[in-house]
């Protein structure tokens, strides 16, 4: 494949494959699509069936072929046969999500299930803000698969559902749930006789000691430098309570250069001023800084706990990798220091014009049982978003830690839904603002300015649909 | 012969043309038509909104910034590309001199040209993450080079100030070789006698070129400009691939843009179509216009 090759599908996935699409729908442009409503299957609904699955009808999924393999799929579209053994299920999994579907979706014939994931997943704004994605209540409502005496609902980890809703309406399941934290190495603090720190001032005074022994307290991802708005945005939160994140999440006017937002930036602006970050950094991916640090060439590293699986390959024996809250503050913290950012990932969909949409909610009942949920930690050693789903299974040594410090942050868990609202905001604009701001080049005035010239730009663009979330 | 003529011409010829026609030019036609919607790519729900995403995408900071990496580009990759092609093949082709008259390349000149060539043979993709590996600020090959001989180095990609520069010798790195074997073939194409004349004449290596191999050789290097500018104006998969625009978008061009539009942070595909309708006149300019500029410096010898 050449380079025009990759321009013209890339770019053109849509443009090229629209003829034939619009051909089919009678073209992008003429609102065109419907003709497929005829043929949706629907069964009829019972105490066994409470989704009205209809038992002999298709159902298709489509797999995001990323970290977590399709393994795990596979296994819970077997589940679902075991239940409907007349239903015959259509896997496929790709890595191109986007371009893959996006022609199906403008035809109005989209598979029932997707797992709409990785750097080409489709924009959740643009897909919700088109009704392309049926409503999930029904899904909620249901009765657990095999935990007796809850719906699907009460099975579901705190702030599970929120995450996937748009302006209250629940559209995505985030099957996933990860916490964001600051990770380091247990051995290398055994060794070397350090203990986390859990105020700000300490972990300043940590660093000092860190880099006098010879090693950089920090890396980031200086190409993906919205690693490092994660740690920072937490700071603000567990300095200021979580309207911080709901101001952001709402795009209010000066969310970004609130007083907890602009003490966390200045304080994150220490370890750039004390050149605590390892030489380099900035030039780095996320695989390369996270090598680095594993190579005990860096202290701390911000992440989601989706690291340990990534980093298995190149991972030392006995390296014990643990995630770790934000350092607080001070005594002033609404949150205490154990609060951390936990949310549900890996976002799965069932389109609104899937012809079986009653079977994809119940592949989603399939995946949030408790034999699914189990299946899908012990198959890639990540959590889910049911409750209690880890019981009984052997968690690696990472991800434990993650479950230690999940439970340790009980009810003051945190999150921020912006970058789903409006992913150019996180991925562009404050993904910039921070590489210039962890490199050192402008200060946490000028960080913050821009962060909110961003947001402003998204406010103000008429073309984008905007969501608002309660606190 | 001339009774089947029709039939043949037909058969051979309107089946490829009909494919061509819908496949390569209503897909352009159809990006035309979708420019001036709100499409967004992912329904069959698109209104017509006349020339507002190419309102929106005057006043759009970022695709000028892009357009600006994209001219510097157009400026530097076909001249550094060219004149570097042009030197390399030259001293392949007539950089040795064997005895008084004859005009032969550098001894192992086979070898270089493979050498060369070399990045042609590599996937666009692997010469990314090759050079990323090569940029590496700590462990890179090109770090430890200017560590090696005592010099602070930069953090390369990570660093405004370098990144672009960066991403432009990669792209003259991977093109040169081409225009080697190209600019190469061209010249063996040249009558020997001619070189036989000017050595006679006792002209220098670089008079010979100036005045001899340059103007033989225009026709080439003009195809060669054409194509260099129109990569200059697109650079994607490097740029996607190194930095992904960044930092600071400072190394982002306007395929970077369209893609990012359509695929990347936001599913705004009226708007990229519309940043697409503008590469498209952008690039039907500059080619028409150095086919123009060339043309008239044209020079036969047979």
């Amino acid at each position: 494949m050449n380079r025009r090759d990759i321009l013209r599908r890339s770019a053109a996935a849509g443009l090229l494959a629209t003829p034939a699409a619009g051909l089919l729908s009678g073209c992008a442009t003429s609102g065109g699509g419907d003709k497929n409503d005829a043929e949706t299957y629907q069964g009829t609904k019972s105490a066994q069936n409470p989704l009205g699955v209809k038992e002999d009808a298709p159902l298709e999924v489509v797999i995001f072929g990323g970290g977590f393999g399709e393994e795990y799929a596979k296994a819970h579209e077997a589940m679902y046969t075991e239940k409907y053994p007349k239903a015959k299920i259509k896997h496929s999994s790709t890595q191109e999500i986007s371009k893959t579907l996006q022609p199906r979706f403008v035809d109005g014939t989209p598979p029932d299930v997707v797992n709409n994931s990785g750097s080409s997943q489709i924009d959740f704004n643009g897909l919700v803000s088109q009704n392309a994605l049926a409503g999930l209540d029904e899904l909620l409502a249901a009765p657990s698969l095999d935990i007796p005496g809850k719906t699907v609902k009460d099975t579901l980890l705190p702030g599970a559902v929120e995450v996937g809703s748009y302006d209250g309406k629940f559209l995505v399941l985030n099957y996933t749930y990860t916490a964001y934290g600051i990770w380091h190495s247990a051995k290398l603090f055994a060794d070397r006789g350090w203990s986390y720190a859990k105020t700000w001032d300490e972990h300043i005074a940590l660093c000092k000691q860190i880099k006098a022994a010879g090693i950089a307290p920090w890396t980031y991802a200086g190409l993906h430098p919205r690693y490092m708005s994660w740690p920072l945005i937490s700071t603000a939160i567990k300095f200021g309570g979580p309207s911080v994140a709901t101001a952001i999440d709402n795009l209010e006017p000066s969310a970004w250069k609130s007083d907890s937002m602009r003490a966390a930036a200045d304080a994150w602006h220490q370890i750039v001023k004390d050149k605590y970050i390892l030489d380099g950094s900035s030039g780095l991916d996320h695989k390369q800084s996270q090598t680095a640090w594993c190579q005990g060439k860096a202290a701390f590293i911000s992440c989601g706990s989706w690291l340990e699986s990534e980093q298995k390959d190149v991972t030392p024996a006995g390296f014990n990798m643990t995630i770790a809250p934000t350092p607080s503050l001070g005594s002033g913290d609404k949150l205490p220091f154990e609060a951390i950012r936990g949310t549900a990932g890996e976002p799965f969909m069932v389109p609104a014009k899937a012809r079986n949409v009653a079977g994809g909610l119940e592949y989603f009942r399939t995946m949030l049982s408790k034999k699914g949920a189990q299946d899908f930690t012990k198959k890639v050693a990540s959590l889910t978003v049911v409750a209690g789903a880890t019981e009984g299974v052997e968690l690696p040594y990472g991800l434990s830690t993650v479950v230690k410090a999940l439970d340790a942050s009980g009810a003051n868990g945190f999150n921020w839904v912006y970058n789903s609202f409006y992913r150019k905001l996180e991925r562009n604009l404050v993904d910039a603002a921070c590489g210039e701001f962890f490199s050192g080049r402008i200060g946490p005035a000028e960080f913050l300015q821009q962060c909110q010239k961003g947001a402003d730009s998204i406010a103000q663009d008429s073309s984008v649909k905007k969501y608002k979330r309660a606190a | 012969m001339k009774h089947g003529k029709w039939p043949l011409i037909v058969t051979f010829l309107v089946p490829p043309v009909l494919l061509y026609v819908f496949f390569v030019v209503s897909p352009y036609l159809q990006a035309f038509q979708i420019s001036t919607t709100d499409w967004l790519g992912y329904s069959a729900d698109a209104n017509p909104v006349g020339l507002a995403n190419f309102k929106t995408l005057w006043h759009d900071d970022y695709v000028w910034n892009a357009l600006k990496n994209n001219a510097i580009l157009l400026g530097l990759v076909p001249v550094l590309t060219i004149v570097l092609g042009l030197f390399f093949a030259t001293m392949l082709a007539m950089g040795g001199r064997k005895g008084s008259a004859g005009v032969t390349g550098v001894r192992g000149g086979a070898l270089y040209r493979t050498v060369y060539f070399f990045p042609q043979v590599l996937s666009v993709v692997i010469i990314a993450l090759l050079w990323k590996e090569v940029y590496h600020p700590n462990q890179g090959l090109l770090t430890s080079a200017v560590h090696a001989v005592g010099l602070p180095a930069p953090t390369w990609l990570g660093d405004p100030a370098t990144a672009f520069w960066c991403v432009l010798a990669v792209m003259v790195w991977s093109n040169v070789g081409f225009y080697v074997v190209l600019f190469g073939a061209a010249m063996s194409a040249v009558p020997k006698e001619i070189y036989e004349a000017v050595l006679l004449d006792g002209a220098s290596r670089f008079t010979t070129l100036r005045r001899v191999t340059l103007p033989l050789l225009w026709d080439t290097v003009q195809v060669a400009w054409v194509y260099l500018a129109i990569f200059a104006l697109d650079g994607f998969i490097l740029v996607q691939l190194m930095t992904n625009g960044g930092p600071n978008f400072s190394t982002d061009v306007i395929g970077v843009r369209m893609y990012d539009t359509a695929f990347g942070s936001e599913t705004k595909f009226g708007y990229a179509s519309a940043i697409g309708v503008v590469m498209f006149f952008l690039t039907l300019s500059v080619a028409v216009l150095s086919l123009r500029v060339g043309r008239r410096e044209r020079i036969e010898y047979s």
